[in-house]
């Protein structure tokens, strides 16, 4: 009797000290709950935020594309017409494609030859070399405000650098770029790549950096020039980062607004007009809602297309 | 690689090497001179050192232009922006890392995939959706944006570091008895200060620069970051360049002395912020 009489004395006040912290909140020291809920409580704030803000609002553009609207009072829904006016009709949004598929040409050469060509220059060099690398780095901090500032000076007919050099007796570069619908869209491509490659280049010296140096040794055992160096060891093995910036150059291609907006609006009579101005305009300048959605997914699209060539070529053994 | 290249090689290597970097830098020296000059003196020498030294620039440019507003704005903007972006992304990140939740590659997946998003494709819902809300030309509202915008980012930067480091002095809290909370504050944002740096710097470098969302969804003039608000203004003073240049140098010159000050933080995070988006 004693000793059930003691069992019992004992076990209930286990069994309470359990009960009581149970009872204040039982499911937070649940094992389920420690594994699998509460790591998703952290996960969640920004998540949300995210859905809101990004992913909310990409599929209710989907919507909108549908249909013709002014952004205030009702939607009509027209079904495909704004995609069917897009191609077929509006040549302003012809144009404005034509323009970003030069842009993409234009960007996919001459920042990566720079930045490859000067990245191997960089490399061989020692002395003074962290302050050059600092140098080129500085433009790609500076922001497009401000660098659209300095060039729309530096690019002047009357007082910009073919001024200055006229002065010095060089002749014929003192010419309006920005104002002329025959280089206007060439003079912002200029500028946005001033501030672009030496961001690139740097990425690609990092990348040469961690080739392994043996390499190099085999390579110069083969009896191998430079050229042959460079695109049988460097190239090869810079080839993921090349890759990835050729494939993020390809998506960014067509969404760019910045330097446009900001030299140009888009003219000379529509001779530097992108995508995503003309969206601009359409949407916020004109409220065409609908349509402005509809070209907004016109360029992600294409985008994405563009995203899915480059894993496609890359699967296909290209061997990046 | 480094060694055996003859001097002659290297010279021309030097000579190209220095020419480009004269092609990045001299423009932004002309900025600078540029914004020294008397009205005068910018109609006749455009490119080359001021002739007489002309420090009002600065001044008239800070009253004009509304440096002091616009300014602190900016600073409002990218202060709660990181903020925002290392408390909220810190939690997914740590989560992510030391947490193990069921089905987090796919969530991984997820972020990595929807962070490839354009701008342009939700931009118009977002506006309508933001007039709606009231968030429209406000502060609240455009700081919202800007954490969303650079949560993916923050989120696989912070996870990176988190995963390169030693689980034991978590788990030696735990067995001291320190719950998940503690051991997140106490143990695991002291070592995680490096990482917070490099996103706060890229994160707020981008803010500060920001743009088109700025343009977009501010409408109020005491509201604009320094950037929207330096556009209207070199619209305003198109010609006076000596006043556009000396706004355009006060609102770079704090930007590069952090990074010259905080080069390698800014660079690791700037490349893997390219590699990683």
């Amino acid at each position: 009797m004693n000793e059930t009489d003691e069992l019992q004395t004992t076990s209930p006040t286990a069994a309470d000290g359990t009960t009581v912290t149970q009872h204040k909140r039982p499911w937070l020291h649940s094992r389920r709950f420690r594994r699998q809920i509460m790591p998703w409580l952290f996960i969640a704030p920004i998540t949300l935020l995210h859905l809101v803000v990004v992913v909310g609002p990409s599929v209710v553009g989907m919507y909108y594309s549908l249909t013709e609207w002014s952004g205030i009072g009702k939607a009509e829904f027209v079904g495909l017409d704004n995609f069917r006016e897009l191609f077929f009709e509006d040549r302003n949004f012809l144009l404005a494609l034509r323009h970003n598929l030069m842009w993409l040409a234009f960007f996919l050469t001459v920042p990566f030859v720079m930045a490859l060509a000067v990245a191997t220059l960089l490399a061989q060099v020692r002395v003074g070399s962290m302050t050059i690398r600092t140098a080129f780095f500085i433009p790609y901090v500076l922001p497009s405000v401000v660098v659209a500032s300095i060039w729309r000076m530096l690019l002047d007919p009357r007082l910009g650098f073919g001024a200055a050099l006229e002065d010095w007796g060089i002749k014929g570069l003192a010419y309006p770029y920005l104002g002329d619908k025959n280089t206007a869209l060439a003079a912002i491509a200029f500028v946005d790549n001033w501030h672009w490659w030496g961001f690139l280049m740097i990425l690609f010296l990092t990348a040469m950096q961690s080739i392994p140096s043996d390499l190099y040794d085999a390579a110069k055992i083969d009896g191998a020039n430079r050229w042959q160096e460079f695109l049988h060891v460097t190239l090869p093995g810079i080839r993921p980062t090349v890759f990835f910036m050729l494939m993020m150059t390809a998506i960014w291609s067509f969404l760019v607004f910045d330097y446009v907006w900001i030299l140009t609006h888009g003219g000379p009579a529509g001779s530097s007009e992108m995508l995503a101005t003309y969206l601009y305009k359409q949407a916020f300048q004109r409220f065409e809602a609908g349509y402005g959605a509809a070209i907004g997914i016109t360029m992600s699209a294409i985008a994405g297309i563009m995203a899915t060539i480059f894993v496609f070529f890359r699967r296909r053994g290209w061997d990046v | 690689m480094f060694k055996r290249k003859g001097k002659s090689n290297l010279i021309l290597n030097y000579v190209i090497l220095l020419l480009l970097v004269c092609l990045a830098l001299g423009p932004i020296l002309v900025l600078f001179f540029n914004s020294l000059k008397s009205f005068n003196d910018l109609g006749t020498n455009p490119i080359g050192l001021p002739r007489v030294v002309q420090i009002e620039n600065y001044v008239n440019a800070w009253v004009q232009g509304e440096f002091a507003t616009t300014l602190t704005n900016s600073l409002i903007y990218v202060v709660f922006t990181v903020a925002g972006v290392l408390v909220l992304g810190g939690m997914a990140a740590y989560s992510l890392a030391r947490l193990d939740p069921p089905g987090d590659n796919l969530y991984l997946v997820y972020m990595l995939t929807l962070s490839t998003i354009p701008f342009w494709l939700y931009v118009i819902p977002l506006f309508i959706m933001w007039r709606s809300l009231g968030l429209l030309d406000t502060r609240a509202g455009l700081i919202i944006m800007y954490i969303a915008f650079n949560s993916p980012f923050a989120i696989f930067l912070l996870r990176s570091f988190l995963m390169s480091l030693s689980r034991d002095f978590e788990d030696a809290a735990r067995v001291d008895g320190a719950n998940e909370w503690q051991v997140m504050t106490r143990v695991v944002i002291p070592i995680m200060w490096p990482a917070f740096l490099t996103v706060g710097l890229v994160v707020g470098l981008g803010v500060w620069s920001e743009f088109q969302a700025a343009l977009i969804f501010l409408q109020r003039d005491e509201l604009m970051p320094v950037t929207t608000s330096y556009y209207n203004f070199t619209q305003r003073f198109g010609r006076d360049w000596s006043l556009t240049s000396a706004g355009a140098v006060m609102m770079i010159a704090p930007v590069l002395m952090l990074f010259l000050a905080l080069q390698r933080q800014f660079v690791t995070g700037l490349t893997q912020g390219g590699i990683k988006l």
